[in-house]
């Protein structure tokens, strides 16, 4: 472990630079299921390029947090990804407790994508605000099933610790890390408003959740909106795959290698439901989002009375 | 082989938990069948390493559970010309609540119960699943108007059932095995039947205003 911190800050950097290749592989594998050629794979680093050249118009009804909030999440997602161990080594940053650092640090970016909402002074895209509160109010008794099944699992209070303890000899009942990640999965389409539960194609219809939110960004606000949703999808993506592969059986290297491209898979597989399947209608949100707090606490049962299983 | 078959069971829980928020009849038909399907192979998983494999129950609880009986809910589903549950007596939300409670408390008791000294290793755990099916099953019945989820519910009921057979007491006769599943294919029968009837005479098939009907008549 003498070396992990290069390895982490060339995971990290990977992460800042590669996050815009994300939604570019999901439009590719969507346009593919489509039999369209679809948007290029750097589709949206062309699009920053653009959005950075371009002017910022406020709404006159703003009270100035529409001005800050683009800034401000940008920073908090960044610091977010920070505290996640990146390439199965852990963050420098780590502290017991951290877990509850990093979601609430995703949290408060949410609260300031919402009260820039709110400040924009539309009724639309408050209607999108009050959406999304009520869904990740749900997605989050969702996300603390699955922090406290992995406090169970790993002994560790430390998100690091956490991720990377779960090692090879865990698979050997690997039953409840499989529903805790399907689990995780659920809370990464709803967290960033992915298709069963909001549709991001969608850009001017009364359904639509965090594309309401964004629709009075422009210029470089806009891009590092764009930027910052998806570096949050790297963020989950990467959470899942630190949880479903065992660290410590390759070399650093080859670790990081394994981690990124698990990212770029699970990049993929959202691509693969967002094409096989329609958004459910509202009503049927808050039964997903709890069944994926029940899959957590199911999880939690098989790890509480088995010890994981039966050895 | 164990791990598989803690899997099994896994996915079995999850089955009840898919059951409890799905409103589409034909989902539930679908996890009806993947149970089915699953309590097919179980027999033979559970079996490696144990010596003789049941093959006949196998493939008796294959075709029965796996294709025969779904066939036939998907069949009086078309017939009844009904496709989802529209209004449940209990929400999709609650029931997802109240089957965890289940699953909760199938685990708490049956971490009370003394097993038979017969009993596989892998007893520990598929107790409480099976508990947690059964149970799952007859909350279905309670819950749901509907006379073709009830059936659904009954059936489910009844692999939980078959689960504890099949975990508990590797060495249950044939015969019991056969005697139930005779049961179950009845008892589909005569209900798929009579929600046809149902359908026809009344244009719907919900359970409970039937109860009404001699009032109304008055």
């Amino acid at each position: 472990m003498n070396n992990s911190l290069p390895v982490f800050a060339v995971n990290f950097i990977a992460a800042l630079v590669l996050a815009p290749l994300l939604p570019g592989i999901i439009n590719k594998v969507k346009a593919f299921f489509a039999g369209r050629k679809g948007p290029r794979l750097f589709q949206l680093y062309s699009d920053l390029g653009k959005l950075l050249k371009k002017e910022c118009v406020i709404s006159s009804t703003s009270g100035g947090i529409l001005r800050i909030a683009p800034a401000i999440q940008l920073t908090l997602t960044v610091l977010a990804a920070l505290l996640l161990p990146m390439g199965f080594k852990n963050s420098p940053l780590m502290f017991p407790g951290d877990v509850l650092l990093f979601f609430y640090l995703l949290g408060t970016c949410r609260f300031f994508s919402v009260l820039a909402a709110l400040d924009t002074g539309s009724s639309f895209e408050g209607m999108g605000a009050a959406r999304e509160a009520f869904f990740s109010a749900l997605a989050e008794a969702a996300v603390f099933a699955v922090l406290a099944f992995l406090v169970l699992f790993s002994h560790s209070w430390t998100l690091s610790g956490m991720l990377t303890g779960i090692g090879m000899d865990s698979w050997i009942s690997f039953t409840p890390v499989l529903l805790v990640s399907l689990a995780m999965l659920l809370v990464m389409l709803a967290e960033n408003c992915r298709v069963p539960f909001d549709d991001p194609e969608t850009h001017l219809e009364l359904t639509m959740i965090h594309e309401a939110m964004i629709l009075d960004y422009s210029g470089a606000d806009l891009g590092a909106i764009l930027y910052t949703s998806s570096l949050k999808l790297w963020i989950f993506g990467s959470f899942i795959v630190s949880m479903l592969i065992p660290g410590n059986i390759l070399s650093g290297w080859q670790e990081t290698a394994l981690s990124i491209g698990g990212v770029f898979a699970s990049a993929v597989l959202v691509g693969i439901v967002e094409s096989s399947m329609a958004r459910y209608r509202f009503l049927k949100v808050p039964p997903l989002l709890i069944s994926a707090l029940v899959l957590a606490i199911v999880a939690m049962i098989f790890q509480l009375f088995f010890n994981g299983g039966i050895r | 082989m164990n791990q598989m078959n803690e899997l099994f069971l896994g996915i079995f829980l999850c089955s009840c938990l898919m059951l409890a928020v799905s409103s589409r009849l034909l989902h539930c038909i679908r996890i009806v069948a993947l149970q089915g399907v699953l309590l097919g192979i179980m027999p033979v998983t559970l079996a490696i390493g144990h010596g003789d494999i049941h093959w006949s129950v196998m493939i008796i609880n294959l075709s029965l559970k796996g294709i025969i009986l779904p066939c036939l809910l998907y069949r009086t589903m078309l017939k009844a010309g009904v496709k989802r549950e529209l209004e449940p007596v209990i929400g999709y939300s609650l029931s997802a609540g109240v089957v965890l409670a289940l699953i909760l408390f199938s685990f708490f008791i049956s971490g009370r119960l003394s097993l038979p000294a017969g009993a596989s290793d892998l007893a520990g755990l598929a107790v409480p699943c099976s508990f947690a099916v059964v149970m799952t099953g007859l909350f279905t019945v309670i819950a749901r108007k509907k006379a073709l989820t009830q059936v659904i519910g009954f059936l489910v009921f009844e692999n939980g059932i078959t689960l504890f057979g099949a975990a508990v007491m590797r060495e249950h006769p044939l015969i019991v095995e056969l005697g139930i599943l005779l049961d179950v294919l009845v008892l589909v029968f005569i209900m798929g039947i009579s929600v046809f009837q149902i359908s026809r005479e009344f244009s719907h098939i919900d359970a409970d205003r039937l109860n009404s009907l001699k009032e109304e008549a008055r």
